[in-house]
């Protein structure tokens, strides 16, 4: 209990006290809460086909009889298995993309920091790409025993693993340090990829196309069983970060002094590295490479509601949710029939807008 | 022991995330799906995915049940009127199923499975045929098309036309005594030769027209250093246009490793429609016989 009022005293000297920041950081935060339920309905009605979620769920809630009951079956089948696991995974992952950007950042006090810099979407990809190009001949047995599930199972595993052997080199008697794991972050990605590169190279024409398209992301695989897999675990490790809060927030007056105003900084750490390589390793391993969310969403925020940690994370998720979702509708409808892999949707728009924060802030923050 | 146990205990509760996944993974493994669909039970709403495909339904003349087909279906023209659902490797499932099809003909190799996964879930009759860069491999495309669309008689009628004119085509490479060895450049991207290796459709079309693959020792299209390049001795580089980033002419030639062959020496580069030539289709016989012409002459054009 004393830990936590110290903690918090932290929090406020973070933000330099200002209630009026508070109230703001929780109107925002509403706002952007209703954003993301037109999000949620507007996601759910649009799409390549004409199927109108409205009318199916209201069909459904009074047991009204369609009159064509064939097309009725295939509405339900847009709306039931197709758009609604789409939109909750796009929910999940949004948040959990932001979220972990956002908590990398406050832990490495580094506003570029993102889950990409300690290798946890390099390990994912690795264990990804080893399904594809493996699945056929020395992991056969793997696939054929996990079905379509063996290629998120391995995207997670690979960045979680890459995630506790950082851990593992960055730690000294029981401290780690920060500096460490980012240059060992940046080694193990780089090997990392250098696997993957032979992988590439083992590919066949068919496997290269496959890794072509899951590299640029999409959420077109979403089914409930991947849900299944997936939620629990990104619900779990976003369950672990607002306890984060405080700690962040006590960590940016840097790491002595957040240790001398009670935070048990170590703990803070681990629990922190392995809540993100579990949300983004589950992220990744369903929808492949979605850059910039975790990026550029913490960095919106921060303008808008500033940097105190027990505002930013919930915030963070909510905008995260509702940017994928945006991203992904506008992914399924702009060449419908066709797609367009949602990593090109979210890098078009978050690269240049990433560059206009860049260049807005040059004037604070010297990077 | 410094830590406290109650420190120990809460270190590992994150570690419970994964393992809670892990579990429930297991616990709502999917049922494989055992699909052996061969005909359609309604060929009113067809959907083709796959050029081959598309053009065999269409020579065939059962065109009227189409009503979408991939962005790889650009022959016959008149395709290209039909709705375009995107790329036979990165289908999306509602893209699919907005065009209504009745039934869903894809050539083997689309995807990705999550979305075929979805199709076949949507009890919209899922058929997929199979490929193979062989003579025999289009006769059974052929067969296996007009199975699922309730025409076998026309199909088997086709596939014996095509049989003929695969057998004349050969015939006329079978002749020929001085085989010339051909380079399938797939693209060129910042100066790398990517080339074909065996089991690619570049290599069975080389072997059709009865020429030499120069590639030996892989398989798929793998990029090739400059010093395999010159051992490989290409007499002709073969390249397609009308598929992707286009191979320039004077960019492969320029190629110092390139210009040094016997290709390069005799500026010989054949380029072709991509949809033509790789297709394994109705129109294969035409494009061996093309290719046979172009790279031997008079010696093949007498006997067609």
């Amino acid at each position: 209990m004393a830990d936590q009022s110290i903690a918090g005293a932290a929090g406020k000297v973070a933000t330099a006290a200002n209630g009026d920041r508070s109230a703001r950081a929780r109107a925002v935060i509403l706002l952007l809460s209703l954003a993301l339920a037109l999000s949620i309905f507007l996601s759910l009605t649009s799409g390549a086909s004409d199927a109108s979620a409205v009318r199916v769920i209201r069909d459904w809630l009074t047991g009204a009889v369609p009159a064509d009951a064939g097309l009725a079956a295939r509405d339900q089948l847009i709306v039931y298995d197709i758009r609604m696991p789409r939109v909750l995974l796009g929910v999940l992952i949004g948040a959990a993309l932001a979220v972990s950007g956002a908590v990398m950042q406050g832990l490495f006090r580094n506003p570029l920091a993102d889950p990409g810099l300690i290798g946890v979407s390099a390990g994912s990809s690795l264990g990804a790409v080893a399904i594809i190009v493996l699945g056929t001949t020395w992991l056969a047995p793997v696939t054929l025993a996990l079905g379509t599930l063996a290629l998120p199972l391995a995207a997670f595993f690979g960045g979680l693993s890459v995630t506790l052997l950082l851990y593992a080199i960055a730690t000294r008697h029981g401290r780690t340090s920060v500096a460490t794991m980012l240059l060992a972050g940046l080694a193990i990605a780089a090997l990392t990829m250098a696997l993957t590169g032979i992988l590439i190279f083992m590919a066949d024409d068919r496997q290269l196309r496959d890794l072509t398209f899951w590299q640029l992301g999409s959420l077109a695989g979403a089914t409930w069983p991947k849900i299944g897999t997936v939620g629990p675990v990104i619900l779990l490790a976003l369950a672990t970060m607002p306890f984060l809060s405080r700690g962040l927030n006590a960590l940016a007056l840097g790491e002595a002094t957040a240790g001398h105003l009670g935070i048990p900084v170590q703990r803070l750490k681990y629990t922190a590295i392995v809540g993100v390589s579990a949300a983004v390793g589950a992220s990744v391993a369903v929808s492949g490479g979605i850059g910039f969310i975790g990026i550029v969403v913490p960095h919106l925020l921060r303008l808008a509601i500033g940097p105190d940690n027990r505002y930013l994370l919930p915030a963070s998720a909510v905008l995260g949710a509702s940017l994928l979702l945006i991203a992904d509708a506008v992914a399924r409808t702009v060449v419908a029939p066709a797609e367009l892999p949602i990593g090109i949707v979210t890098a078009v728009a978050g690269a240049p807008f990433f560059l206009w924060i860049l260049l807005r802030k040059r004037g604070i923050v010297d990077l | 022991m410094r830590q406290d146990p109650t420190r120990v205990v809460f270190s590992f509760r994150p570690v419970l995330a994964p393992l809670l996944g892990l579990m429930l993974a297991f616990a709502v493994l999917p049922a494989k799906a055992n699909d052996s669909t061969v005909v359609f039970s309604d060929t009113s709403r067809i959907a083709s995915i796959g050029g081959s495909i598309t053009e065999i339904v269409y020579a065939l003349g059962e065109e009227g049940h189409l009503v979408a087909r991939d962005s790889t279906s650009y022959f016959p023209q008149a395709a290209l009127k039909l709705p375009d659902v995107g790329y036979m490797r990165a289908l999306s499932p509602e893209g699919v199923l907005s065009v209504n099809p009745t039934g869903i003909l894809a050539l083997h190799g689309s995807g990705p499975k999550d979305a075929v996964d979805v199709l076949k879930k949507s009890s919209v009759a899922f058929i997929e045929v199979p490929e193979h860069y062989s003579h025999e491999g289009i006769l059974e495309k052929i067969r296996v098309v007009g199975k699922a669309l309730g025409v076998d008689a026309k199909a088997e009628k086709l596939a014996v036309e095509m049989d003929a004119k695969l057998k004349s085509a050969e015939k006329q490479a079978a002749s020929i005594k001085q085989r010339k060895r051909i380079l399938f450049v797939l693209s060129t991207q910042g100066g790398k030769v990517l080339a074909a290796g065996s089991d690619t459709a570049g290599d069975g079309i080389i072997k059709l027209a009865g020429a030499v693959n120069a590639v030996e020792g892989f398989s798929g299209y793998k990029q090739m250093s400059d010093e395999a390049i010159v051992t490989a001795r290409p007499d002709v580089i073969l390249t397609m246009k009308n598929a992707g980033p286009p191979v320039s002419e004077d960019e492969l030639l320029a190629n110092p490793s390139i210009a040094s062959t016997p290709a390069g020496a005799a500026r010989k580069v054949i380029s072709m429609d991509g949809g033509y030539l790789l297709g394994f289709g109705p129109r294969t016989a035409e494009a061996i016989h093309d290719l046979a012409v172009s790279l031997y002459g008079s010696q093949v054009t007498d006997q067609w």
